[in-house]
């Protein structure tokens, strides 16, 4: 391409006028607000972060944060994959609906998201006394934290994974069958390799999602220290007794989380680009 | 590839073809089970995770019928949190198509050191936890902050109060007009903007009459993203607004605190009203969706 806003020279005025507005808006919204909350975090020393890291309830919402996401980022590459797989694949009546429903939990506000679990599930409704009756807790426990997770999570793997599937050559999978090869060998040994990347792709962005996740989670977990509370739902109990220095030190750990999974979610990208050619 | 398809469609024995048809029918023939049982787990999985708790607030909204579904909406506190929703939803969204739009122009169209790094941090909100980005919005303009201790002696109050708010929702919904539409402008590249400046159209003409009608899908697709999430966004407002009953809610905290204070209808009306608002948005992306190339630049 031979334009000159491009390649070599001098960019013009407004392009320069731009550039400033761009970076002063980005740099105003989004570096000022992280570094303000980094300062304050290092601003009595990093022994003193510390501290406030290493307390039980800290620890313990972290670490619980971790692992729901973790349960849940398994069964939704599984899932998601085979939801991708069958929309790609097979044709069957309704299926333009269900493909436009699965942005759904995109697009419903997490709070109405917690609300409904809680009312599907929890003790009032019909499911919920079967539930207990057979002594499976949902609401204000762990499987309900996993639920909510998966509901606000679900599109991440399906919408990484379709295009791909879509964009494969089926000359492969076709040769692979005509020299002999089981479909679910053909499935392993040929598709997975191909769509891989995208699964972790939707899987990295799920799992992010799902360690800040605050609304769905904070309704159907409550808010119970050492047995439901996620990082997030610890960060908003410290500010709302007034306790800044608490919420410092998990926020400066889920903003470490973030910065390094969007790091990897770019280095994925292109390295799924290098192979795409 | 070429190789593979010169392999099974011009070196191939002549007695090949009419056995690799074979078992290519066999193998979607003993695949009909397979295929059901997959399919239908898929199904069952999705109403299961999706599709039930979504009836469920359907039902109970409208369980104890019409009247007092309505009347729960009536009140001062749920009038006055849908105005304050509508309201800040409006100002995200013209402020971030604004910003967005000069983010993707820059971002697409210009080449300079430190582009990488700016492109990373627009996609920075969609990934921090919306009570971090409140915390954030708090320590920066509470009253020993950077820039609240500079508003203060303005009189100016913005944390725990509306204008914080409105800078959370602004945070937390920034990427998506530009994430939408720095795709689109790649594709269509530069020959015709620079085909109209050489004709002498000034830039203002060019970016009316050329740049914006063709990424007007893209713009449509972002914004209506952008929609979804200020209207829909809690965290972060939940802790910037200190959550003063009929002052500083939103439609989502007011749902939280008739929730709280077992005034379940109050709750379950106005989330259905949420609900299927995000219904009706995800309708317009989808007709969107048909105008935008094949579709497959919207799914990231």
């Amino acid at each position: 391409m031979s334009s000159p806003t491009i390649k070599g020279q001098q960019a013009s005025r407004p392009e320069l006028v731009n550039r400033s507005i761009a970076i002063g808006y980005i740099g105003l919204m989004v570096v000022l607000p992280i570094l303000a909350i980094s300062t304050q975090a290092v601003g009595e020393g990093l022994s003193r972060l510390w501290q406030d890291l290493i307390q039980p309830e800290a620890l313990f919402s972290l670490r619980l944060t971790f692992l729901m996401a973790l349960i849940m980022v398994i069964l939704n590459s599984i899932t998601g994959t085979a939801t991708a797989w069958v929309m790609v694949r097979y044709r069957f009546p309704g299926q333009s609906l269900i493909n436009a429903l699965i942005d759904l939990p995109f697009a419903i506000p997490t709070i109405v998201t917690g609300l409904m679990l809680v009312i599907l599930y929890g003790p009032q409704s019909s499911i919920g006394t079967f539930l207990t009756a057979h002594g499976v807790e949902v609401i204000y426990a762990k499987p309900g934290i996993v639920l909510a997770l998966l509901f606000v999570t679900f599109p991440f793997v399906v919408r990484a994974v379709q295009p791909v599937l879509m964009e494969m050559d089926r000359d492969m999978e076709e040769a692979a069958i005509t020299l002999g090869a089981k479909r679910w060998r053909v499935f392993f040994r040929v598709v997975l390799p191909s769509i891989l990347p995208a699964i972790l792709t939707g899987a990295a962005q799920a799992f992010s999602r799902a360690l800040g996740e605050f609304g769905s989670v904070v309704m159907v977990a409550g808010n119970i220290p050492m047995k439901t509370q996620v990082a997030p739902v610890f960060i908003y109990g410290e500010i709302e007794s007034y306790n800044a220095r608490g919420a410092l030190g998990v926020s400066m750990v889920l903003l470490a989380s973030s910065f390094v999974i969007l790091l990897l979610l770019n280095i994925m990208q292109n390295w799924g680009r290098r192979h795409d050619v | 590839m070429m190789f593979e398809k010169a392999m099974t469609e011009g070196l191939r024995p002549k007695s090949l073809p009419s056995a690799a048809g074979q078992s290519l029918r066999m193998f979607k023939q003993d695949g009909v089970w397979g295929k059901r049982l997959l399919l239908g787990a898929v199904l069952i999985w999705f109403g299961f995770l999706v599709l039930l708790p979504v009836g469920e607030i359907v039902l109970d909204a409208l369980s104890d019928g019409v009247i007092p579904f309505l009347t729960a909406l009536h009140t001062p506190a749920a009038r006055h949190a849908f105005w304050l929703t509508l309201w800040i939803t409006i100002v995200s969204v013209l402020i971030n198509t604004f910003f967005g739009l000069i983010l993707a122009l820059v971002l697409a169209q210009q080449k300079f050191r430190g582009k990488t790094f700016l492109n990373g941090l627009v996609d920075l909100p969609l990934a921090v936890s919306p009570v971090v980005a409140g915390f954030m919005f708090i320590v920066l303009f509470g009253q020993q902050g950077w820039l609240g201790r500079w508003f203060e002696q303005g009189g100016i109050q913005i944390v725990f109060a509306v204008p914080g708010m409105v800078l959370a929702t602004i945070f937390v919904s920034l990427p998506f007009v530009v994430r939408e539409v720095v795709p689109v402008l790649m594709e269509c590249g530069l020959e015709q903007e620079e085909a109209a400046r050489t004709l002498g159209a000034s830039r203002w003409q060019t970016f009316w009459r050329i740049t914006l009608p063709s990424i007007r899908w893209g713009l449509a697709y972002g914004v209506t993203l952008t929609t979804a999430r200020s209207l829909g966004e809690f965290g972060a407002v939940l802790v910037v607004s200190g959550s003063i009953i009929g002052r500083t809610q939103t439609a989502t905290l007011h749902i939280h605190q008739e929730f709280n204070d077992f005034h379940f209808q109050g709750a379950f009306s106005a989330s259905l009203v949420l609900a299927a608002v995000s219904f009706l948005l995800l309708i317009i992306m989808e007709l969107v969706k048909k105008h935008v190339g094949n579709g497959q630049t919207l799914v990231r």
